[in-house]
């Protein structure tokens, strides 16, 4: 009874992080990335891929093309008007734990292209972990920038990572419509300019760890 | 209780009957066979395909309208990301409507370097084609050796140019610079082990009776409706039709090397995978014959006002600095006038509408993309196949959805 | 070289004077300014008489709010027989852009004037599809005239 008394006290601290350091690693070394090849991106990812420059070294063993059994969604390539609905869709059929890597500069920034049919940024989409700059970046960028999120999911915590509740996630978008995460504006919006929008936008409901990761 | 049994036994006469409606199945731009962000709407009965309704613009990008606010020179750059399997071939295409504009000679010896590269880009996008048709049929270990080939060529295009799969190599008036020393030996050794990898992707491919019977029959299209429907390179050949503008509107001195034009007749397929294995032995010659032919000379034509200077050049004398200078920061005015220069790109003929009004930026550019008109045909050659089909001859058709929605 | 095409132009005007407004001969390229009302019928004449049976590119273009008129939509005939390129041009207003299509003449037009029309508003009349193919359906305006400004009009955001 001492012995369970003492263990107790220190127990839950003890075992959440052991817990946490088990399930990081276990969750680090097996990311699935779903298939999201874009354009030229893509093809720098395929590379990565094959023979050469394997990444199934790093854990990432196949592209699951069902978003549903992926962790990592590896945005490579520009995303247009078309296909911003479509691919915040996918997000949010990825189930937790996910992770984003915005690969080259089209999906950090737009890239080359600052016109009417780019979306200036996927990170106006979708919370992004990871960027990775280049045009294409070389399959060594890729494979750092897995590296660098094996990093950071090693210092996350198991509580930060919950689903949403399913009849939030299921609610499809409205096609046209564009959710913005908090903190990726340039501008600094007032509250009375955040509170209006966020009562004309619809929007999927952020899960926690979103919110966490975009500041 | 009656009316349960009534119930049942009505759901179980409704399952017997056959589906009475149609099935409309999104093929969405998130598939990993549709070689990139393509939708397919399709119609189908069971598993058999009654219409297929291609729906593009994924990808568009408004390149087109990006050229017109860039100077001649810059637009090179946005050029390499349209077809991204052989950028060197768009850089090319575009690169010579404006000489054709200009009316501007390039030395020989820069033709030479044309050629090779565009030869080598060629087989590198084969490689990319035969790696992910394969894929999508089923046979991963292709895609490997395929990749492993796209390597070398990828570093022999970075040891020249600086970029692997976006090189910006080609420059109005020749090249960006000339060779790196050595770099012909590098070729020549890639061109030895070369034929060994063709045997392999023989072996596995064209030996393979699943690869022989999921491609024989399958995507038929006439002769007459291939040209209707503008195909061109070799899906076009795959029909019948012996054209290639490497040989009937010659450019960079194509008309000079020793080529066949590999042409079947099925119209299937099976027949286009065999016109394009056949020209990756036909790449091999023009490249070895390019290598013989290399000679020292310059590799920028003499037109200080189109073309930059070399950094030595501009370093020492005040009129290449002064050139380099309004080159970079005014452009260059190019006369008016509006031409169209197609060249047998990897995936067919792509053509460059170029127009100008006399100022340094262009006022329209137009990319005619193969690929655009290649899919154009995919409801004709897919309607009556099943769905694993479409995937086949989606395959054959080699898109690029970067040209396809520019 | 452009010799033979000449002999078309004259076949062309041959055939119906009305059909050949104006003809330019520059770099190595000859071409026909046709009016729009009859483009189909000249793109007909030429494909059955003088072998133009491929239609590599249709084409749209322009010129700018200030000119009239505004709108040219080029026409790139090629001959798989003769290997031979030939150039048709017609000139749209802005009030009125239309010009029959020549979907009938060879297929692959199609695609082609459904670009147009989604980048320029183009009308093509008697297209069997004619709607939006590479911008959003939901797209307002037409993107690839001079008066629609490169970064569009707002960022993409809900509307």
């Amino acid at each position: 009874m001492g012995l369970e008394n003492n263990l107790l006290e220190s127990l839950p601290d003890v075992l959440t992080v052991r817990l946490d350091a088990v399930i990081n690693w276990a969750r680090k070394s097996s990311l699935w990335p779903a298939t999201f090849g874009l354009a030229c991106c893509a093809i720098e990812m395929m590379n990565t891929v094959s023979a050469r420059n394997d990444l199934s070294r790093f854990g990432a063993e196949t592209f699951r093309a069902s978003p549903r059994q992926a962790d990592v969604m590896i945005v490579s390539g520009r995303v247009s008007r078309k296909m911003a609905p479509v691919l915040r869709r996918i997000y949010d059929q990825m189930p937790e734990p996910k992770w984003v890597i915005s690969m080259g500069a089209c999906a950090t920034s737009g890239g080359v292209f600052d016109n009417y049919a780019i979306v200036q940024g996927v990170d106006k989409i979708v919370p992004v972990d990871v960027y990775v700059p280049g045009c294409p970046p070389r399959p060594e960028m890729l494979v750092h920038a897995i590296m660098m999120l094996q990093d950071k999911i090693m210092n996350e915590s198991v509580k930060d990572r919950r689903d949403t509740i399913e009849s939030e996630s299921r609610q499809s978008l409205v096609p046209g419509t564009l959710p913005i995460t908090e903190g990726t504006a340039a501008e600094k919006l007032t509250e009375a300019e955040v509170a209006q929008d966020q009562v004309s936008r619809p929007y999927t409901i952020p899960s926690r760890h979103e919110k966490r990761r975009s500041s | 209780m009656n009316t349960a049994v009534e119930n049942i036994s009505a759901s179980y006469e409704a399952a017997d009957q056959p589906l009475e409606s149609q099935m409309t199945l999104s093929m969405g731009p998130q598939h990993p066979s549709t070689h990139g962000v393509l939708r397919l709407e399709l119609k189908l009965d069971g598993e058999l395909v009654v219409k297929a309704i291609p729906d593009i613009g994924y990808l568009h990008t408004g390149m087109e309208k990006l050229f017109e606010y860039k100077k001649y020179q810059q637009g090179i750059v946005i050029t390499d990301r349209m077809d991204y399997l052989n950028p060197l071939g768009n850089n090319l295409a575009y690169v010579m409507a404006a000489e054709k504009l200009l009316q501007i000679e390039i030395p020989e010896r820069a033709q030479i370097i044309r050629v090779l590269m565009c030869e080598l880009q060629r087989i590198a996008s084969h490689m990319v084609w035969l790696g992910t048709s394969a894929l999508d049929l089923g046979a991963m270990s292709v895609f490997f050796f395929c990749f492993r080939q796209r390597e070398k060529i990828l570093n022999l295009i970075e040891a020249a140019s600086g970029g692997r799969m976006t090189p910006s190599y080609f420059r109005i008036g020749g090249l960006m610079m000339d060779l790196p020393a050595g770099f012909d030996n590098r070729v020549r050794q890639f061109m030895e082990d070369f034929p060994d990898a063709l045997d392999t992707f023989e072996t596995l491919a064209t030996g393979n009776t699943i690869w022989q019977s999921r491609t024989k029959g399958v995507g038929y299209i006439s002769k007459e409706d291939a040209i209707s429907w503008g195909l061109t390179g070799p899906c076009l050949r795959g029909s019948g039709v012996g054209l290639d503008l490497r040989r009937h509107n010659p450019y960079t001195g194509y008309e000079t090397y020793d080529f066949e034009i590999p042409v079947e007749t099925d119209g299937d397929v099976w027949a286009r995978f065999r016109v394009r294995m056949r020209e990756l032995y036909e790449s091999h010659k023009i490249v070895r014959q390019a290598l013989e032919r290399l000679k020292p000379g310059p590799v920028k034509s003499d037109a200080p006002k189109v073309v930059l200077p070399d950094r030595d050049d501009m370093r020492k004398h005040m009129d290449s600095l002064i050139h380099h200078f309004l080159i970079v920061a005014e452009g260059f005015n190019v006369p008016e006038g509006e031409v169209y220069m197609p060249i047998e790109a990897s995936k067919g003929e792509l053509g460059v509408y170029m127009r100008s009004n006399g100022g340094p930026k262009p006022d329209r550019v137009h990319f005619r993309g193969p690929s655009f008109v290649n899919l154009s045909a995919l409801p004709v050659m897919s309607e009556g196949e099943m769905i694993a089909d479409v995937v086949a001859v989606i395959g054959s058709l080699d898109i690029v959805l970067g040209e396809i929605d520019r | 070289m452009t010799e033979k095409l000449h002999e078309y132009v004259e076949m062309l005007r041959v055939r119906n004077a009305d059909w050949v407004a104006d003809v330019k001969d520059a770099f190595g390229e000859v071409t026909v300014t046709v009016p729009a009302e009859s483009i189909e019928r000249a793109c007909h004449y030429l494909r059955d008489e003088a072998q133009f049976d491929m239609l590599a590119d249709l084409c749209g273009c322009d010129r700018g709010p200030e000119d009239d008129p505004r709108f040219e939509v080029n026409y790139h005939l090629f001959s798989t027989i003769h290997y031979n390129r030939l150039r048709l041009k017609v000139l749209l207003s802005e009030d009125s852009p239309r010009v029959p299509t020549v979907t009938g003449v060879w297929k692959t037009a199609d695609w082609h004037e459904r670009e147009t029309f989604d980048l320029f508003g183009v009308i093509f009349e008697d297209h069997p599809d004619l709607r939006r193919i590479l911008l959003p359906s939901d797209f307002d305006g037409h993107a690839l005239r001079k008066d629609y400004p490169l970064r569009g009009y707002e960022p993409y955001s809900m509307n």
